[in-house]
């Protein structure tokens, strides 16, 4: 299992790095996507996987007597998601705008000469 | 010592920011409103300031749940002293961005965003847990995409895809750190996690850990090979926006940096030498962008990056008296900065322009605001005896005492292209005559006079905390020289935090 997670934790950033090099903006976003999953999957498995001891007290003791799954790296890959949800979906807003004033995928274009500012 | 006033800055501005969303559209409300809440909260900051000053670090466990297990919030003297100097910078904007902004922009929600982002910063400096410190960064990177991104125009959204792309890659070097982290030591506390890192046997784990913090927050407070993002994209927003992440946003990525580094990650030589390379690369790159820019905000931005590695290189000595250079430099730089683009605006207003070219004879027709503007920049280039004078001391001594001639050089280097600059901008835009005088486009003559008074007001007062810094330095001095101490010697924040538990 482990393993397993190993190898997509490395599909997974190499997989990004390679889509935020490219100049697309659509790639750009996927990459920045799969990152993130990439770095939720590295916070579970740091964690320590253990199969199949939820982390709930036997009610005839008073601490826990085996090993447990520890339940805090879900609670983090949880708030993580739920933060990089609200930020991909403001990401994907904005470079649908950016595409329908600059009409260019390509990150390149992103240059307008200094126009007026405020 | 245990104490609940601690959250109290960040409820006041959650409060002010959800109050303002009772009245969307009422934007009259809003203004008073933010600056209402922006003054409260600045009397409550000066009230934990004077509580911590005199009765030391103080926590507060979240839902009751004893450190290291719950999130604690830690309010040491660096802590509250950017608390404070955040509230200080927050009325200022707060003031001068209801008066500059368009209505246009007040209605699609700048003020609630504004106090979100406050809060945010708040929660960054007040927090002792490093996933919170994480959730709080995040919190300021939603608000700060939102504020650069409203208005919608074109070079706007252009610099905010930079903005975005690096701010989000940043947040997740973090993630990956922190990760790291909690697989290796098992904890999240950060005081918690400066007593177990140092059992952690594998040192090079350890290492490439503290790189990805490193990496994630010079993203942020915009150091050598990562910087791009910030000259391509701070011009762009309106200037009471402009400010707030000029003078706050980066300092909060050094303040992160000094609170890992000088807790969990102490640095050895290599981390040291990294920083230096960096902090020298910053000052050098940052003040040659600085000097071929021909728009003032464009020059302020790179300005920015000049002196972010000031206060890098400080952080890579890593001794008492670099420490508190660089707390010093911090203290400065949070007002200076802001008051900066606060002055951009003003020029803005007043000329319709801020192309050095085309600007000029601004001292000839409102004299006396040229003469506030003049104390400022002279605090920003570190005329003696001002406010940016007493920090380069500090770091000119230890660079000279460490034997890092290359620091020393570049802190010369940086300093003197500041003022080259800077007299650029001064002789350009205030002294020389206007090259085309029937273009002028001043907004400023026809306001009201309450509105000219609620404009040069924000600068004025920051002005005053400047000149204030930069005369009553013993002072600041003291307060550094305590926060140095603490970043110094840890072990007064580990037992504020784990009280007895630590053995």
């Amino acid at each position: 299992m482990e393993l397993l997670l190993v190898i997509v934790i490395g599909l997974l950033y190499s997989a990004g790095v390679y889509l935020i090099l490219r100049r697309s903006m659509v790639k750009l976003l996927l990459g920045i996507m799969l990152l993130g999953n990439g770095t939720n999957i590295l916070i579970f498995l740091l964690g320590k996987i253990t199969k199949g001891t939820p982390p709930v007290i036997n009610e005839a003791y008073k601490v826990f007597q085996d090993i447990y799954a520890d339940p805090i790296p879900q609670a983090l890959i949880l708030t993580a998601i739920v933060i990089s949800f609200a930020l991909t979906s403001f990401a994907i807003v904005l470079l649908k705008r950016v595409y329908a004033l600059v009409d260019s995928d390509d990150l390149d274009d992103l240059n307008t000469p200094e126009e007026e500012d405020l | 010592m245990i104490d609940n006033h601690i959250l109290a800055p960040i409820f006041v501005q959650l409060f002010t920011a959800i109050a303002q969303l009772m009245f969307w559209r009422k934007t009259l409300t809003q203004r008073f409103l933010s600056v209402g809440g922006s003054i409260i909260s600045l009397l409550v900051a000066i009230r934990l300031f004077s509580r911590v000053q005199s009765d030391g670090i103080l926590t507060m466990n979240a839902a009751n749940w004893d450190a290291p297990f719950g999130i604690v919030f830690v309010a040491d003297t660096l802590s509250v002293t950017l608390v404070l100097l955040t509230s200080l910078a927050g009325v200022a904007v707060s003031i001068f961005s209801s008066v500059s902004l368009s209505r246009q922009r007040m209605l699609y929600g700048y003020f609630p965003i504004f106090h979100f982002l406050i809060m945010g910063l708040y929660g960054a400096f007040l927090t002792g847990d490093i996933f919170n410190l994480y959730v709080y960064f995040e919190v300021i990177i939603i608000s700060s995409f939102v504020l650069m991104t409203l208005g919608g125009r074109k070079a706007q959204l252009e610099g905010a895809v930079k903005y975005m792309a690096m701010n989000i890659l940043a947040s997740m070097f973090f993630l990956t750190g922190i990760g790291i982290l909690y697989g290796i030591t098992g904890s999240l506390n950060m005081a918690d996690l400066a007593l177990k890192i140092q059992s952690v046997q594998n040192k090079t784990l350890v290492g490439i850990t503290s790189c990805f913090f490193i990496i994630g927050f010079g993203i942020k407070s915009a150091v050598f090979p990562l910087y791009y993002w910030l000259p391509s994209s701070y011009h762009t927003p309106p200037s009471a926006v402009a400010a707030t992440f000029g003078g706050l946003l980066t300092k909060v990525g050094i303040y992160a940096m000094i609170r890992v580094l000088s807790l969990i990650f102490i640095p050895d030589d290599f981390t040291k030498t990294l920083l230096m390379v960096i902090a020298v690369l910053t000052i050098v790159t940052g003040a040659f962008g600085a000097l071929i820019k021909s728009n003032v905000r464009r020059l302020f931005s790179y300005l920015i990056v000049c002196h972010i590695g000031f206060m890098v290189g400080g952080i890579a000595m890593f001794t008492k008296v670099a420490l508190m250079g660089t707390v010093f430099y911090l203290i400065h730089d949070i007002m200076v900065k802001t008051n900066m683009f606060l002055i951009a605006g003003l020029i803005r207003q007043l000329r319709g322009t801020l192309d050095m070219e085309k600007l000029g004879g601004l001292y000839r027709d409102y004299p006396k605001i040229s003469l506030l503007v003049a104390i400022v920049l002279f605090s920003l280039v570190g005329i003696p005896p001002l406010s940016g004078f007493w920090p380069k001391i500090f770091l000119f001594q230890n660079a000279f005492s460490q034997q890092q001639y290359f620091f020393a050089g570049a802190l010369l280097f940086g300093s003197f292209i500041t003022l080259f600059v800077i007299a650029k901008m001064w002789s350009q835009v205030f002294w020389k005559n206007p090259p085309q005088e029937e273009l002028i486009d001043d907004r400023f003559a026809p306001m009201p006079p309450y509105k000219k008074l609620l404009m040069v007001l924000p600068i004025a007062f920051l002005g005053a905390i400047t000149l204030y810094i930069g005369l009553n330095a013993e002072a600041i001095v003291n307060v550094t020289d305590e926060i140095s101490n603490q970043l110094i010697d840890n072990s007064s924040y580990i037992e504020a935090v784990l009280g007895d538990k630590t053995n």
